[in-house]
């Protein structure tokens, strides 16, 4: 149901009197914005974020920049034959950064008016002011690139999600639950969809101003067998269907009624599968699991913040530091280890065409053979850190365009690309390495994991696990986790897939910061084999 | 009534009893399906953050969301926007009452309360609210200054939050709440890297937090954990501090729900069907209580569809008092309901609300759980516990920032840091000794996160599977 601007104008005036809230109670020309049809390329908005910028600078900011952003997310969840929810939110305002004295303030309001934007850059300036006193080395901005006056993004998708009719939705994943139901011993099943929209317009005092569209869509599903006496269950999760930056061809594309019915037979064989015995064994570790490894023992550690100490009251800080005694030298992993960092590859969560400070991503290699050649995650504030890798590798001391913040209301910092693991030059895929492992377990899936806050002992869980004997899988276990000191991991590497086993896989939830923040990364990735892993049996009962 | 004071987000208040009715009555005004829910969440947050002995960002928030759950029959779907002028009210009710209509009939679905008696909060302070950059900016200072004249590096995080929330539905129930939250965290390491220390709270009132004593605390921990040695994985009597036991004990909060335990999918479900309701799982000393008027925990006394949250006793002297039940399963199942409904994917979580968990303790101190110690590990804090076995609530993680060796009584040496895999039913069943409870920072983002007040325990053969090299 869309209003025009006169039932707006007139409606608006109404709500404040009743509300007697001072902050509903002046409108003008600009509350015309929050119309819902008028997109973020209007001029109106770029002008509410000159505003800002000019206050800004008023307020003693030496650079700013604004987000004004409109986030609209979906969520449909059911359970075996009835929908738990459907829930559809929109939310939308700005935050305002600025630069003062060498310190960094932030502000963020939902109210977006011309006088609260000045506000608002003023109470940045404010929190700037505060800190500059304790500040023992002024931030100092990597040069920014020329600025891009009018640049336009939208991610790659086929079908908008908010477009696709509710009941489509909630008929597809009821299906699904009914195809998962259908399988004897299968008792609970639940399944969800997830789709983000967010139009975004960035503003900064370099003279960038761009307006990008982006989509993120999940689906998924789980799916629970109960023993008959009421000793066991197991749960099958559909982690190896990853969210993207697609829109609603991601969901069609996952083909839930099949894979339902896959699903829930696998949750149903892994009540009877074999008790891991523990030990060390050949891991052949299938992409739809090994992503996550990639993310929590490859990306994290090679994070800059992180080797500088930034994170270190949080996601902690790393083994692979100092950057003078690590990069270049640091053998992170065997040869075959090839690690790039992008915010380009078709339908990744990274993507973007600028990121949160309007500095163009670029591709870049982080390890090469084995060994770091460059940390990721650079933002204008960290790059002048690492000048002289820079200058001894020829190269600008630049932004590597990984600035970002997960809504209007946080303040933008330093955040993972995609982090991928590339593949070899050898065509060989995941049976392949099966067929090589004499004995071994095959993991498919991401399940339980965990890693310290240097990123070297990690242990993660999957979701199927099947053991090899002679090349060849012979039956499904269960209770199995492995345990890892990262470089033997990496090093233990002795196979990787070729170019056609490479998969995007990825998560919505990496957290960082404080205070906390999401964000959405894809890893690109390809079956490996790691040899002689502790493997663990989880299923204790004393 | 004048909206609640607050300085560091003036033109946006959070809102008050009487403007959120107001608003509430605006947004059902413009209702037409058979019963509406309206929640309001209005709130501000602020926060500093430090590394390297200085701060590294501040910034300020504010926002007010409204959510609408339409309701036409069976069919129902919720809609939200922080859009507060009429236009945005209206389109939030008509995207809410346009979703519920094309939503298939929900045969769990329960019809909303009527009015209902709500206890008032009392976790409201003005030194949270006030908390502005200059303030931070102070408090931090007594960490970095007497950190950086030790020659360490100290990084952390404060965050004060003030919040209101309201719930009001078309058959005239209303509730209202405001609270406010604040935590400080630090980590202090030394610069060469091989000793890290951490001192941490939380509290809805900020005049409880002292910056300076908690930085203290990280300060010398990151001097007395240099130097570590390893010693073997294996299964060890421990001490854990308050921060530790919280990040454990309030795992089982989660595991509570009753609906999954009836039906066979969790560590509360009786062998042979049924649940564990009268029979004892951890040591006879142990009571878990949920008291959103316990003054250390201090939050809402309503859930999110409006039922009131009272005491609830989860476990007494070891043995399942309750569990959480929400109005469908409540119902079913001939209970009284104790938890708010509307959980999503995994059959919902344990007890609702956000209200807080208690764990009573003993008379000593933690130095008196040291001193009975004949030898043992003890743990400042755990991180990064992910679950491993939901059918014994068992989790893994790892040690940080201060893990020492205990021998005959005294703390000897720095160990290094270790991986458990363990349960905090395993871990409340061995239990020796515990200590008076503590509000404690457990969340392990440190943000403001729930309510946890818990004590330091000594307890028998905790599982610690391998080493960690990290500091």
């Amino acid at each position: 149901m869309a209003f025009s601007r006169r039932d707006f104008v007139r409606a608006s005036s109404v709500a404040a009197a009743a509300l007697g809230v001072t902050h509903l109670s002046a409108r003008s020309a600009y509350a015309l914005p929050l119309d819902d049809t008028l997109p973020l390329q209007d001029p109106a908005f770029k002008e509410l974020a000159m505003r800002a910028l000019e206050a800004a600078k008023g307020a003693g900011a030496s650079y700013a920049d604004v987000r004004i952003s409109r986030n609209r997310t979906q969520n449909v969840f059911t359970r075996e034959r009835r929908v738990q929810g459907v829930q559809d939110n929109e939310t939308f305002g700005f935050g305002v950064r600025v630069l003062v004295n060498g310190a960094w303030g932030f502000a963020a309001s939902s109210t977006l008016t011309p006088e609260e934007i000045v506000r608002v850059a003023r109470q940045a300036a404010r929190q700037a002011q505060a800190s500059a006193p304790t500040q023992l080395r002024p931030v100092v901005l990597a040069p920014g690139a020329a600025p891009e006056p009018n640049g336009v993004w939208k991610s790659p998708i086929k079908v908008d999600p908010f477009d696709v009719p509710i009941e489509e939705k909630v008929q597809l994943l009821l299906s699904a639950n009914e195809a998962a139901l259908k399988v004897k011993g299968s008792r609970f099943v639940t399944s969800s969809m997830f789709f983000l929209r967010e139009e975004k317009s960035y503003a900064n005092t370099d003279g960038t101003f761009t307006v990008q569209t982006i989509y993120r869509a999940q689906p998924s599903l789980t799916v629970t067998a109960v023993s008959s006496d009421f000793t066991d269950f197991q749960s099958r999760q559909s982690t190896d269907i990853q969210p993207k930056g697609l829109g609603y061809e991601h969901v069609t594309d996952a083909n839930l009624v099949v894979n339902a019915a896959k699903w829930a037979e696998q949750a149903v064989e892994k009540l009877s599968a074999k008790p891991v015995d523990v030990g060390r064994y050949d891991l052949v570790l299938h992409p739809s699991h090994l992503w996550l490894t990639v993310h929590e023992a490859c990306a994290h550690p090679t994070e800059l913040d992180r080797a500088l100490g930034y994170e270190a009251n949080y996601a902690g800080t790393s083994f692979a530091a100092p950057p003078e005694q690590t990069l270049g030298k640091l053998k992170f992993g065997s040869p075959l280890m090839n690690v790039r960092g992008d915010r380009s590859q078709p339908g990744s969560l990274s993507a973007c065409g600028w990121d949160d400070e309007g500095q163009k991503p670029e591709d870049f290699m982080i390890i090469e053979k084995g060994i770091l050649v460059n940390y990721h995650a650079i933002t204008r504030m960290q790059a002048p850190f690492l000048d002289w890798w820079s200058k001894q590798r020829g190269k600008p001391v630049k932004s590597q365009g990984c600035s970002y913040s997960q809504s209007w209301a946080d303040v933008q910092f330093e955040r993972m690309p995609n982090v991928s693991l590339m593949p070899g030059d050898k065509e060989q895929s995941y049976e392949d390495l099966i067929a090589a492992t004499d004995r071994g377990i095959a993991i498919v899936g991401d399940g339980s994991f965990s890693i310290d806050q240097q990123r070297y002992n990690a242990q993660f869980g999957g979701q199927l696990f099947y053991e090899i004997r002679g090349g060849k899988v012979v039956g499904m276990l269960k209770d199995v986790a492995y345990q890892i000191r990262t470089p033997e991991f990496w090093a233990a590497m002795d196979m990787v897939g070729g170019p056609k086993s490479y998969e995007l896989c990825g998560a919505f939830g990496d957290a960082k910061g404080q205070p906390s923040q999401s964000n959405a990364v894809s890893h690109g990735c390809v079956p490996t084999r790691h040899r002689q892993i502790n493997v663990i049996n989880t299923g204790r009962t004393a | 009534m004048t909206a609640p004071r607050s300085l560091y987000v003036q033109s946006a208040p959070i809102i008050s009893r009487d403007d959120a009715q107001a608003l509430a009555k605006r947004i059902l005004y413009f209702a037409t399906a058979d019963s509406t829910r309206v929640t309001i969440r209005s709130g501000a947050r602020a926060n500093s953050r430090f590394a390297v002995n200085q701060i590294s960002t501040a910034g300020d928030n504010s926002d007010t969301v409204i959510t609408v759950l339409s309701s036409f029959g069976k069919r129902s779907a919720t809609a939200t926007t922080n859009k507060l002028d009429d236009a945005g009210l209206q389109q939030v009710v008509a995207n809410s009452e346009k979703l519920a209509r094309l939503s298939p009939e929900d045969p769990e679905a329960m019809p909303e309360l009527g009015p209902q008696q709500y206890a008032e909060s009392i976790g409201w302070s003005d030194a949270t609210a006030t908390l502005d950059p200059v303030l931070r900016a102070a408090a931090i200072k007594t960490i970095t200054e007497p950190a950086r004249t030790a020659g360490l590096v100290s990084t952390g995080y404060i965050e004060a939050r003030g919040t209101a929330l309201a719930i009001a539905n078309s058959k005239g129930l209303f509730a209202y709440s405001r609270t406010t939250e604040s935590v400080l965290t630090t980590t202090v390491r030394t610069p060469d890297g091989q000793g890290s220390g951490w001192g941490g709270s939380a509290h809805w009132d900020w005049s409880k937090i002292d910056a300076a004593s908690l930085g203290a605390t990280a300060i010398q921990k990151a001097k007395a954990s240099k130097e570590a040695v390893a010693i073997e994985p294996g299964r060890y009597t421990v001490v854990l501090e308050p921060t530790a036991v919280g990040n454990l004990v309030q795992l089982i909060a989660g595991a509570l729900n009753a609906r999954n335990a009836d039906e066979g999918r969790s560590f509360f479900t009786k062998p042979g069907g049924g649940n564990k309701v009268g029979m004892k799982v951890v040591d006879e000393r142990v009571t878990l209580v949920t008291d959103p008027l316990d003054p250390d925990i201090g939050s809402n006394t309503f859930g999110a569809d409006g039922l009131p949250i009272s005491r609830t006793v989860w476990l007494e002297n070891g043995v399942v008092k309750n569990l959480a039940y929400d109005r469908f399963w409540a119902d079913k199942q001939g209970k009284v309901a104790n938890t708010s409904g509307g959980g999503g994917g995994g059959g919902g979580g344990g007890f609702g609300g956000g209200a807080g968990l208690k764990m009573n303790g003993g008379d000593g101190t933690l130095d008196d759980l040291i001193a009975g110690t004949e030898r043992g590990i003890l743990v400042t804090r755990f991180w990064y516990i992910r679950p491993v076995d939901p059918r014994t609530i068992l989790y893994t993680g790892l040690t940080r920032d201060g893990t020492f060796l205990i021998e005959k009584g005294k703390i000897t040496k720095a160990v290094k840091n270790f991986r458990f895999n363990e349960s905090p039913i395993f871990m409340l069943n061995n239990l020796e000794a515990m200590s008076r409870p503590i509000r404690v920072s457990a969340s392990e983002s440190g943000n403001t996160g729930q309510a946890i007040v818990v004590p330091a325990i000594r307890t028998r053969e905790f599982s610690f599977t391998s080493l960690s090299d990290a500091v």
